[in-house]
């Protein structure tokens, strides 16, 4: 196996390209390395891309913010915009493990390792976050809903990393949400996992709303009838039971020891109301 | 393979060593340099036990390739005390008896320290969620939580 730490995204493309073997990027390497460990992956060559500057840092402007590849769980919860602007987006990224794994995983690997009970995934599609991806041919936009393409896998071709995860700015009276159901409370994989992100005018009609589901399909899902049932809305009863319905309606998931079938769709329904509520308050400038 | 060479930062002294391109930086630490503190409960970033500080952040050293520590600044167990006089946290976890087997005593004591360099005043809730990814098997935890507040009172003072 081979280590490579280059300091460009051109270099890192390049030697992914290069490489006739397995190659596997290297952000936080709390899923590679835990793969590496248990014989579930040997890599030929791993790209460490920490070392590329530009994929280490959040950056913040009027079109919204631009969350390097590199960035780290720890670093989301210190960036106080980014916290103020999407605090949904910013639980579901530091409810992943411990303190220690807050230090080094990333939001983009959760992306990339495709596992559909990803805890960042849902509030990312909620908040209608776009992956940049780059390959030898340039660059490309992909929508984080349409990243993941079935357990495991994603969109990316050989030679393509993700450089970042973009979210836009957000207007007044937004905000987001995310909550997930586990046996316990701390350091564990969602059995169900609903991000949901709403905009309201300032009499606190929402007028658009997006929900993405984990854990509860083979891949993350956006949910647009969830987020239909609740614009036009003052969040009141009737558009609630119809957003769980739809995400309820969304849900094909698997029989598994955290959970049956029919409890991940009752869960799910559950969950919407309660993150679509508490995202309405936040927006509402109530939490 | 070719071995790997890294210079980096431990405890402040400058370093250098030969690692292959897949060994942990926990392994690095404890065979290329004798740094026999950090333990390995898991391998798998589970357990804690071989928690260090690297470039300011709390790790698990078991997930890090000892590749990545170069030019790196690198904080181990064995940076704690000063000399033969022991780190507060260390003195305290005595005091409180908030160890038996000790395999995960260096861990806690490096995840603590980290947080106290955080946030001199944590309350209880905001210890024991700091340290959910250090697991102990002797004292059920609660010795370990106490002697970190008396700590960190102590050195409030």
């Amino acid at each position: 196996m081979r280590y490579l730490a280059p300091a460009s995204v051109g270099e890192a493309v390049s030697a992914l390209a290069a490489e006739p073997g397995l190659s596997r990027i290297l952000a936080g390497g709390t899923d590679l390395l835990v793969q590496m460990k248990t014989g579930l992956a040997e890599p030929d060559l791993i790209v460490d891309i920490k070392k590329i500057s530009d994929l280490t840092e959040i950056r913040c402007d009027g079109s919204g913010f631009r969350i390097g590849a590199a960035v780290c769980g720890a670093q989301l919860a210190e960036h106080g915009e980014l916290a103020s602007a999407w605090p949904g987006v910013v639980e579901s990224v530091n409810l992943i493990g411990s303190t220690q794994i807050q230090g080094r995983a990333t939001p983009a690997g959760n992306l990339c390792n495709a596992s559909p009970a990803a805890d960042s995934v849902p509030a990312l599609i909620a908040a209608a976050a776009v992956a940049t991806v780059a390959g030898t041919g340039g660059t490309r936009e992909v929508a984080v809903e349409d990243f993941v393409t079935s357990p495991g896998r994603s969109v990316l071709e050989n030679g393509e990393i993700v450089v970042s995860l973009n979210l836009p700015a957000r207007p007044e009276n937004a905000s987001d949400a995310y909550e997930r159901f586990i046996p316990r409370t701390e350091m564990d994989i969602a059995v169900v996992g609903v991000g949901v992100s709403v905009e309201t005018d300032s009499d606190g009609r929402i007028t658009a709303a997006r929900v993405g589901l984990g854990a509860v399909a083979p891949t993350p899902l956006l949910v647009e009838d969830a987020g239909r049932a609740l614009v036009g809305t003052k969040l009141d009863d009737e558009a609630l039971e119809k957003c769980a319905a739809a995400a309820m309606e969304a849900c094909s998931p698997i029989n598994d020891k955290r959970g049956t079938i029919d409890f991940r769709i009752k869960v799910a329904g559950a969950l919407a109301k309660r993150v679509a509520a508490r995202a309405y308050r936040r927006a509402r400038g109530e939490q | 393979m070719s071995k790997i060479h890294v210079n980096a930062t431990v405890n402040g002294d400058a370093v250098e060593y030969l690692c292959e391109p897949d060994e942990s930086l926990l392994d690095s630490l404890r065979d290329r340099l004798g740094l026999t503190g950090s333990k390995e409960g898991c391998g798998t970033g589970d357990c804690g036990a071989c928690s260090v500080v690297l470039d300011g952040r709390l790790v698990c050293s078991c997930l890090v390739l000892g590749a990545e520590a170069d030019g790196r600044a690198i904080e181990t167990i064995e940076g704690l005390a000063d000399g033969d006089e022991l780190h507060p946290l260390q003195q305290k976890f005595l005091e409180h008896a908030a160890l038996q087997c000790g395999i995960c005593t260096p861990g806690f004591l490096v995840a603590a320290k980290a947080l106290l360099d955080k946030n001199p005043d944590p309350d209880e809730t905001e210890i024991r969620y700091w340290l959910a990814g250090n697991l102990c098997r002797c004292t059920g935890y609660d010795k370990i939580v106490r002697a970190v507040m008396d700590t960190a009172e102590e050195m409030r003072r």
